[in-house]
């Protein structure tokens, strides 16, 4: 591995992406990508006693699956990376805590898939032969920590989005025919005033046009050179801010550019407002779609940019701005 | 220049970006729902009292119908349903105020009977409930010093 320009690092080992699986909830299952994920759960609860549990059921199931799927044992994997939402990240501990497989669990928001990739990708440069990356997110137990009860009568703003609900998890291996990690670029934390914790996507634009930018440049390319560019949940309006503020600054990004949460739901007909957020809309999004579009040969550049909001619900009533942040990923075949 | 040169700039941009909720479209469901239920108040106002109930008693009736609808609406997952609609016109009346109640009661049952519900079940209503008490207390002063 070494650094290229000012952020950037380039993944000299082909560490490939082996297998991804990813679990939705009942929101996303009526979505335009349905047919793509792995499960569909139509009980928000998957069986279980309360919301948190059934999101840690549903990190588990995911990585279970990722990993039947790459036909390693656990005892092959070297390490978990993983997070969600849930203070101290209690989704992927209590979902890993029977895996008997060493854990990290990390947070970078909704940014963490991306983050987590970027890690195993390292862990993997440094030694490690396979590591396991998964996250989660859920809209009920999201919404009870961070806003207002489900059965509350409120209404929501047009800005608002939408917590995925469900988990996507990937198994990365230095053996393996690919799709191939071959850079990464860590984000910096970006925060531009943006108090209103109903517009994410537009405390989080920033905050992926740097990294958008800084990867560009730091590897030479131009946006044309991937297939496709990938946001992870900004948005509708997130989205459209993006491709004004690309523009701005020289990149013409709107041909190749998309975003996970734009794509995850059918904001018409599910009333999600500005789209899909949270740890798993980038996570199952890529784990269940963009993976499968590589493997079948349908793309083959990709550089995904997963965005994360740094705030939680004590900074937000404490009058603080938003600080934004972003990892980009390419992947490649 | 870009929009991102100064959060100032930014916020101004986004303002323009981001789009603002419907007012025209809320106010008037907020008004003919709000209507709806106070109607549906006086209603029951007017029954009581052709029973032969006195004004008080009825008031209460009415407040105590009311309040149980709207909390038996919160259980069975419609109440939300109708403040998504109504807006303001749903919580203004007793109605918002009792599914203020009953919906972090909900939430927080997996919590336990205590700190789940009991210690939760006012996270909403409370600051209502503080101020507003707190309020009648400073008027009612005022009306002893003055009147």
């Amino acid at each position: 591995m070494k650094k290229i320009g000012t952020n950037t690092f380039k993944l000299d080992d082909l560490i490939s992406i082996v297998s991804t699986a990813s679990i939705v909830g009942p929101k996303e299952s009526d979505g335009p990508l349905k047919e793509y994920f792995d499960k569909c759960v139509e009980d928000e609860f998957w069986g279980e006693k309360s919301w948190e549990k059934a999101e840690s059921k549903f990190i588990k199931e995911a990585s279970i699956s990722a990993l039947n799927k790459s036909s390693l044992a656990a005892t092959d994997i070297d390490c978990i990376f993983s997070g969600d939402l849930l203070n101290q990240c209690i989704s992927s501990t209590f979902g890993m805590r029977d895996s008997n497989i060493p854990f990290y669990g990390i947070f970078g928001a909704c940014s963490t898939f991306c983050e987590a990739l970027s890690l195993g990708s390292v862990f993997i440069d440094a030694g490690a032969n396979n590591v396991l990356c998964a996250t989660s997110s859920h809209f009920c137990s999201a919404e009870k920590q961070f806003r207002f009860p489900l059965e509350l009568g409120n209404q929501r703003t047009p800005n608002s989005q939408w917590t995925v609900t469900g988990a996507g998890s990937v198994v990365l291996s230095r053996n393996g025919k690919g799709p191939f990690i071959t850079h990464f670029t860590p984000g910096v934390i970006t925060d531009m005033g943006i108090k209103d914790a109903n517009n994410m996507g537009a405390a989080m634009a920033p905050a992926a046009l740097k990294t958008l930018i800084t990867h560009l440049s730091d590897t030479g390319r131009s946006p044309d050179y991937y297939d496709m560019i990938l946001t992870g949940d900004l948005g509708y309006v997130g989205k459209d801010i993006l491709i004004k503020l690309a523009a701005e600054q020289g990149y013409d990004i709107s041909n190749v550019y998309n975003d996970c949460g734009v794509l995850m739901f059918d904001q018409a007909k599910q009333d999600t407002h500005a789209g899909g957020s949270g740890c798993a809309c980038s996570a199952t999004v890529f784990s269940g779609y963009i993976y499968k579009l590589l493997v079948e040969k349908n793309i083959s550049k990709v550089l995904l940019i997963a965005t994360g909001a740094l705030m939680n619900a004590t900074s937000s009533q404490q009058g603080e701005s938003i600080p934004g942040i972003a990892h980009a990923v390419a992947i490649e075949l | 220049m870009s929009h991102v040169d100064s959060p100032k700039e930014y916020q101004k941009f986004i303002e323009k970006e981001s789009p603002n909720s419907p007012i025209v479209k809320n106010c008037f469901r907020a008004f003919w729902v709000g209507g709806l239920i106070c109607a549906i108040g006086q209603l029951i106002y007017f029954y009581c009292t052709s029973k032969g109930l006195d004004n008080t008693s009825s008031s209460t009736v009415v407040s105590i119908c009311l309040v149980g609808l709207s909390a038996f609406l919160t259980a069975i997952n419609v109440f939300n349903r109708i403040g998504k609609f109504a807006g303001a016109g749903s919580l203004i009346p007793i109605t918002g105020f009792a599914n203020s109640i009953v919906s972090p009661a909900m939430e927080y049952k997996s919590e336990g009977y205590v700190m789940g519900v009991g210690a939760k079940m006012f996270t909403v209503a409370g600051p209502v409930l503080v101020f507003g008490i707190s309020s009648s207390v400073i008027l009612g002063i005022i009306l002893c010093l003055f009147a």
